[in-house]
């Protein structure tokens, strides 16, 4: 017996009926992952224009990312913005979803999606609004404008996940800290927090790629030398096309997946 | 670790009221609860008993009212300066920690010295019988033992007040048979005043110095086990502990209870009601034999059996009297007893004991 004649679960259908199942399953990841992989092979081509497949190889657009400092000026940029709106919405985002959660309450969860809505509102809505706003005050064009402003978008993210974990948490655990002698403060860094570690650091790394990977706001807010390299990049494509764009985009792709990567080795550790 | 009754406090809970919203979860209850006492808050789910246990602990706010300890007025003060040992339900044991962190918590917090601190840690694991597992982690326990690592945090510290919130609940039905016992023995040899929240009678039967019976945020009733099994005040306390059978009486001019124009037995106090119900617990209730003689100390009801039940060590028989009233009679199964010939539908006579009756003012619902 071959063996896609055998059962492929419990339910006896075997791997024979499901052929369909995987021919569609496999176009899906391809139309999933094709657009974001192609770049990768166009960043080490030749020539001076983006094409697929490159007739030569080489690093030259790597050479030539590293060495415009218009390319490094924005990924310095991009990393300063992204950092800081980490170490902001991640304490904030924190604080909300345990003070929600804690206090429970149609209060609470009116307030919980009012701070969900920048998830909701098309970004674009967002831009203009801070770009109106941030004009009159004088916020366009700095790093402090641009943390703000994509803290907005980090923040419900950072919300959900630390809610999420809460749901799985047993509050009982401060009480009874509590009871014992600790005080309410020191009950939530002693006995909370450590068990919402892993989930807030997965915030963390979210909130940071959020901000990273952001470009609408971004291209309203950031400008001169203050642009974050994903508004660097598309003035770049308006331009003028090279392979350097590629270059990057296989970057932040190694970036992203490694930041992913090591989420999922520790949260295979925190689950043990 | 010592049995000593100055290591334990009084509690007095006086007119403590708690509204959520329009319910009251507490209305005006008051209980004192003795040094050293082994005091059982029962009621069923929502009856206010967790609430009241909550503010002893410092967990919600009364409306009004006062809790005190000793003679001290603790109604606001915050749960980490009370001094009392918890012990939820669930456990709640801080699983990032191991067996000695969790049970040296308190200690830590009290900035005990490490010498001191790993000698009491140790006493205690060993009172709790689970001297060996001090460098567990908690997700190696079983249920049973790890209710016994929240006890030990509970009381590792000297607390004058141990406060329980179902404790034994998540545990399969033996088990929470011998820590019943294994509790009461920790109660003994530690003397402190302990405050246990049940809905399960029989476990507060076994358990309790004193039982507070609380329905719908009222002290429906508070005794020892004796007194509140043999003695209910009122219907919803005959009815929530042990089983019971309600037969309405009627009080006649010259101060008798009278069921079906025979009077059975005095008014028991000066309550000045018409309806009266006497209350009949099925073990009391006897089957007579045919013919039997009708002493003057027992009340006899004649009826047909409706429903027999066979549970091994008891048979329950239940008789539907001549006013359509049923009774339950649980019977010994020995070979004298009879109860194997006993078939349905079969006239049959019963009787109670009149030192066996209880009655209750109220009607019967």
């Amino acid at each position: 017996m071959s063996w896609w004649q055998k059962a492929a679960s419990e339910t006896q259908v075997t791997h024979r009926q499901r052929v369909w199942l995987y021919i569609l399953a496999t176009i899906i990841m391809f139309l999933l992952v094709i657009p974001t992989v192609i770049v990768i092979p166009m960043s080490f081509s030749e020539s001076q224009y983006l094409e697929f497949p490159p007739r030569e190889w080489s690093l030259r657009w790597y050479h030539e990312y590293l060495n415009t400092p218009r390319w490094v000026n924005a990924t310095i940029t991009s990393f300063k913005v992204a950092t800081l709106t980490m170490l902001v919405a991640t304490p904030f985002g924190t604080m909300a979803a345990y003070g929600l959660f804690v206090s429970g309450g149609r209060m609470s969860k009116m307030l919980f999606f009012t701070l969900m809505t920048p998830m909701i509102v098309p970004v674009i809505l967002i831009a203009i609004g801070t770009f109106y706003v941030f004009g009159r005050i004088g916020l366009v064009n700095s790093i402090f404008g641009l943390v703000m402003a994509h803290t907005v978008l980090s923040v419900p993210i950072v919300m959900i996940i630390v809610t999420s974990a809460l749901r799985t948490y047993d509050l009982n655990q401060e009480r009874v800290a509590q009871s014992l002698g600790s005080t309410r403060i020191r009950a939530f860094f002693e006995i909370t927090l450590p068990q919402l570690k892993f989930s807030i650091v997965t915030a963390a790394l979210l909130a940071f790629l959020t901000s990273f990977d952001e470009v609408i706001i971004s291209i309203f807010l950031s400008g001169g030398g203050n642009s974050t390299l994903t508004k660097q990049m598309f003035s770049a494509l308006r331009d003028y096309i090279d392979p350097t764009i590629a270059a990057i985009s296989t970057l932040m792709i190694l970036l992203s997946t490694g930041l992913m990567l090591s989420l999922q080795i520790l949260g295979g550790r925190g689950a043990r | 670790m010592t049995s000593n009754a100055s290591a334990s406090l009084t509690i007095s809970v006086t007119e403590l009221t708690k509204k959520y919203g329009r319910v009251f979860a507490l209305n005006a209850v008051s209980i004192d609860v003795r040094a050293g006492e082994f005091l059982t808050l029962l009621g069923p789910s929502g009856s206010g008993k967790t609430t009241l246990l909550m503010a002893i602990a410092g967990f919600n706010r009364p409306d009004s009212g006062r809790i005190c300890f000793a003679d001290e007025d603790i109604t606001v003060l915050p749960p980490h300066k009370r001094g009392v040992g918890m012990v939820f339900q669930n456990y709640a044991l801080f699983p990032h920690m191991s067996v000695f962190e969790n049970v040296a918590f308190p200690l830590k917090l009290r900035k005990i010295s490490a010498e001191e601190k790993h000698h009491r840690v140790m006493e205690a694991l060993k009172t709790v019988q689970l001297s060996g597992y001090a460098e567990r982690g908690i997700d190696q326990l079983s249920g049973g033992q790890r209710q016994r690592v929240a006890l030990a945090r509970a009381f590792v510290f000297g607390p004058k007040i141990l406060l329980m919130d179902e404790p034994l609940s998540a545990l399969d039905k033996k088990l929470r048979e011998e820590m019943q016992i294994e509790l009461k023995q920790l109660h003994r040899q530690l003397g402190v005043t302990t405050v246990y929240v049940t809905h399960d009678q029989r476990e507060a039967l076994t358990m309790s110095d004193r039982i507070a019976v609380i329905n719908e945020g009222e002290l429906a009733q508070i005794g020892t086990p004796r007194e509140i099994y043999n003695r209910p005040a009122n219907q919803f306390v005959a009815s929530f502990i042990g089983e019971s059978s309600f037969i309405p009486l009627h009080r006649n001019d010259s101060g008798q209870l009278v069921h079906e124009s025979v009077a059975v037995l005095p008014v028991p106090n000066e309550e000045t009601g018409k309806e009266w119900s006497l209350v009949i617990r099925p073990e009391r209730l006897l089957l007579e034999k045919p013919k039997a003689k009708r002493t003057n100390g027992k009340i006899f009801f004649d009826g047909v059996i409706t429903e027999l039940v066979y549970q091994g060590e008891t048979a329950i028989v239940m008789i539907e009297l001549g006013n359509g009233k049923i009774v339950t009679s649980r019977a010994n199964t020995r070979a004298g007893d009879d109860v194997d010939s006993l078939e349905l539908g079969q006239k049959v006579s019963v009787s109670i004991d009149k030192n066996d009756a209880i009655v209750i003012p109220g009607g019967t619902k």
